[in-house]
């Protein structure tokens, strides 16, 4: 099935770019390494043949339209679509630029998930046919089921169709209904001081290399936070509280604004859950604004408009 | 001094005696990944490891290290007078570095110990320590050392070499640093004999290794001629302009200095930096010569395999260890990068 969108992703780019609909298509293209799609730009009929999709796209393309100039045409699951929207709602990029290619997904794999089935043997090929995964490595072969090995944000996900696009490349997927805030309620119920705890253990890895946020397509700010230096706001240092600092001052920074498409985690070298603090504000915003970030296109985020009847519950 | 064997069983033995002289750093593994930390017991280490997600060179260059600490209290007579903040300089072993780490250090040492300026905590923690290297016998799909004028049993920068034999390991003492080490643990060895199966080992690793490009090529190359190629345009797409490549590697070396003050009290820290972050050249005026995108990537590729080539009239400034390949959340590959750096017209056959 995935086989079919990289057919129908070509013929519709090479038809967008051919009768100059667009100047260039956003994509992937296939990766070095196994699990991994580079997100490629063709601006040609024949790069159009470069343009592949499998269970690797998990990158929020998104990510690469804001103040972007001249008319592209995009790939877009479903989280991808949710933040064009917020893209357009943010005047970051203009809906008569965008021909947007609509992928109905199936979710991505989480390569991590896969490894740790694998006792540190290394995969040095991957062939991804239809839901089932073929691993291969030097000296053994195994397969996966690759529904049990999605990443954790399409486990959880509920739109998985585009909400916007100008064509769509495939039979809508099934919506699923299901509780995404299990885990974040069971962190809510910590005592404070554990949930400190559980907190630092959980960003002591970090290398402040700032991955999360430069794959985030909410994170667009011509400077962020963390690189105002005049004067600075935030420590540089790997110490707890700076990045305790980052870390929560970014979740906040994307509250209302997040689509969950969990580039974040999918990006971070040490595999931080970054996610577990970009869903307790999602939670949040649900609960106080009935909101979901993406979803409705004529209507400002919450956290960008007020209103006089606006919840104000910790006001109390 | 001869090679010696320490079998598997003796092994922790001979760790533990290291332990008891020195401050032995080895990898461990920590949740999904191995790192270098400071071994507290001997079930620790963990050599069964392929390589460690991030670089020792925190070791030698911590992210985060104080240099000085100050007063700036009115009454204190020494205020505004920048004190050496206190570091551990006592002797240490680097158990397990692999040999394109240990060459790493040789490369960043252009920088950090050169006859006019020598930077005192780098140039004492490299005295201090010693590195015991360990082959590398299952090169990852991702290594590329060999074409970067190394090894996977290169011995530059080691000062012994181990090599996994299947009953234990083969020992062989390179520096007098080596020399010392090995006879401390000489009660956990025996002589190596002569049949050590080092040279067919090392033969089926290297081979394990494809050829990634040839950064000679890109030496020969005019500079302006690469540093103008349109090939960076489609190089630099991707490119988020995070800063994992750079931090992972153990040949970025480099950094910022600030002052953090507290109430009265101030420390100068040396941070890791990033030439992938704007920051990192934004001049004081506001002008930032690296303002875009494709400037940032083409620094970095053009800095590792050009400019170092050129400035030391050496290799490139890469040891192929593959972390930043690993590490790309959008899989930019220096491997492909090189390729096209190294082709007559700057184009890749990837």
């Amino acid at each position: 099935m995935q086989q079919s969108y990289t057919e129908s992703i070509r013929e519709a780019a090479k038809r967008l770019l051919s009768e100059k609909r667009v100047e260039a298509v956003i994509g992937f293209r296939k990766g070095t390494i196994p699990f991994m799609n580079e997100p490629f730009l063709a601006r040609t009929v024949e790069q159009a043949d470069l343009l592949i999709w499998d269970g690797n796209c998990a990158m929020n393309l998104a990510n690469y339209l804001p103040k972007r100039t001249g008319s592209v045409a995009i790939t877009a699951k479903g989280c991808d679509s949710r933040s064009i929207v917020i893209h357009l709602l943010e005047n970051q990029i203009k809906r008569e630029q965008l021909y947007i290619l609509g992928i109905p997904c199936r979710g991505m794999t989480d390569k991590r998930k896969i490894a740790d089935n694998l006792n540190g043997r290394e995969i040095i090929e991957v062939e991804e046919t239809g839901e089932k995964l073929r691993v291969l490595g030097r000296d053994f072969e195994q397969s996966f089921e690759r529904t049990e090995f999605l990443e954790e944000n399409c486990a959880v996900c509920t739109h998985k169709n585009p909400v916007l696009c100008d064509e769509l490349l495939g039979e809508p997927v099934e919506e699923q209904q299901i509780d995404r805030y299990e885990e974040i309620r069971k962190i809510e119920a910590l005592p404070p001081e554990q949930k400190r705890l559980f907190f630092d253990e959980l960003i002591q890895p970090c290398i402040r290399c700032y991955a999360c946020r430069n794959a985030c397509p909410a994170c667009y700010c011509p400077t962020c936070f963390v690189d105002e230096s005049k004067p600075q706001w935030v420590g540089k240092t790997t110490d707890p509280t700076d990045t305790r600092t980052f870390h929560f001052l970014r979740a906040f920074h994307v509250a209302g604004r997040c689509t969950d498409c969990g580039s974040c985690e999918r990006a971070c070298p040490v595999g931080i859950r970054v996610r577990l603090f970009t869903r307790k504000l999602e939670k949040e915003v649900k609960e106080l604004y009935g909101y979901e970030a993406g979803v409705v296109q004529d209507e400002r985020p919450p956290l960008d408009a007020f209103r006089p009847d606006d919840p104000e519950p910790f006001l109390g | 001094m001869p090679d010696i064997r320490i079998s598997k069983e003796n092994f922790p033995g001979a760790i533990k005696q290291l332990m008891d002289r020195y401050r032995v750093f080895a990898p461990v593994k920590k949740g999904r990944f191995h790192e270098f930390a400071l071994l507290q017991n001997v079930e620790q280490a963990d050599l069964g490891f392929s390589n460690t997600l991030l670089s020792p060179k925190g070791l030698f260059h911590p992210q985060a290290e104080r240099m000085f600490e100050y007063s700036l209290a009115r009454e204190d007579p020494n205020a505004g007078i920048l004190k050496e903040a206190q570091k551990d300089f006592s002797p240490r072993v680097i158990l397990g570095i692999r040999p394109c780490d240990a060459k790493a250090f040789e490369l960043d040492d252009a920088n950090f110990n050169t006859e006019s300026i020598k930077d005192p905590w780098w140039v004492q923690r490299r005295e201090t320590t010693t590195m015991i290297g360990l082959a590398c016998e299952s090169p990852c799909s991702t290594c590329f050392c060999t074409s970067m004028g190394t090894g996977p049993f290169d011995t530059a920068g080691l000062d012994v070499l181990l090599v996994n034999i299947g009953e234990g390991y083969a020992a062989r003492a390179l520096t007098e640093k080596g020399t010392k080490v090995l006879e401390i643990t000489s009660g956990c060895s025996s002589p190596a004999g002569d049949h050590l199966p080092l040279a067919e080992r090392q033969q089926a690793a290297e081979q394990r290794i494809g050829t990634a490009f040839d950064p000679a090529a890109i030496a020969k190359k005019e500079m302006l001629e690469l540093y103008n190629s349109p090939a960076w345009e489609e190089v630099q797409f991707a490119c988020l302009n995070c800063g994992a490549c750079t931090f992972v590697c153990p040949t970025c070396w480099c950094f910022d200095i600030q002052d953090e003050v507290c109430a009265d009290k101030g420390d100068r820290l040396r941070l890791w930096d990033s030439c992938m972050f704007p920051l990192f050249t934004l001049h004081g005026s506001g002008h930032n010569p690296r303002s875009n995108k494709i400037q940032r990537v083409r620094q970095r590729f053009m800095h590792k395999l050009k400019y170092y080539q050129d400035k030391y009239n050496s290799g490139p400034a890469c040891v192929g260890c593959g972390r930043c390949v690993q590490a790309c959340p959008v899989n930019i590959d220096i491997r492909q990068v090189g390729q096209k750096m190294a082709s007559p017209d700057c184009s890749c056959s990837i």
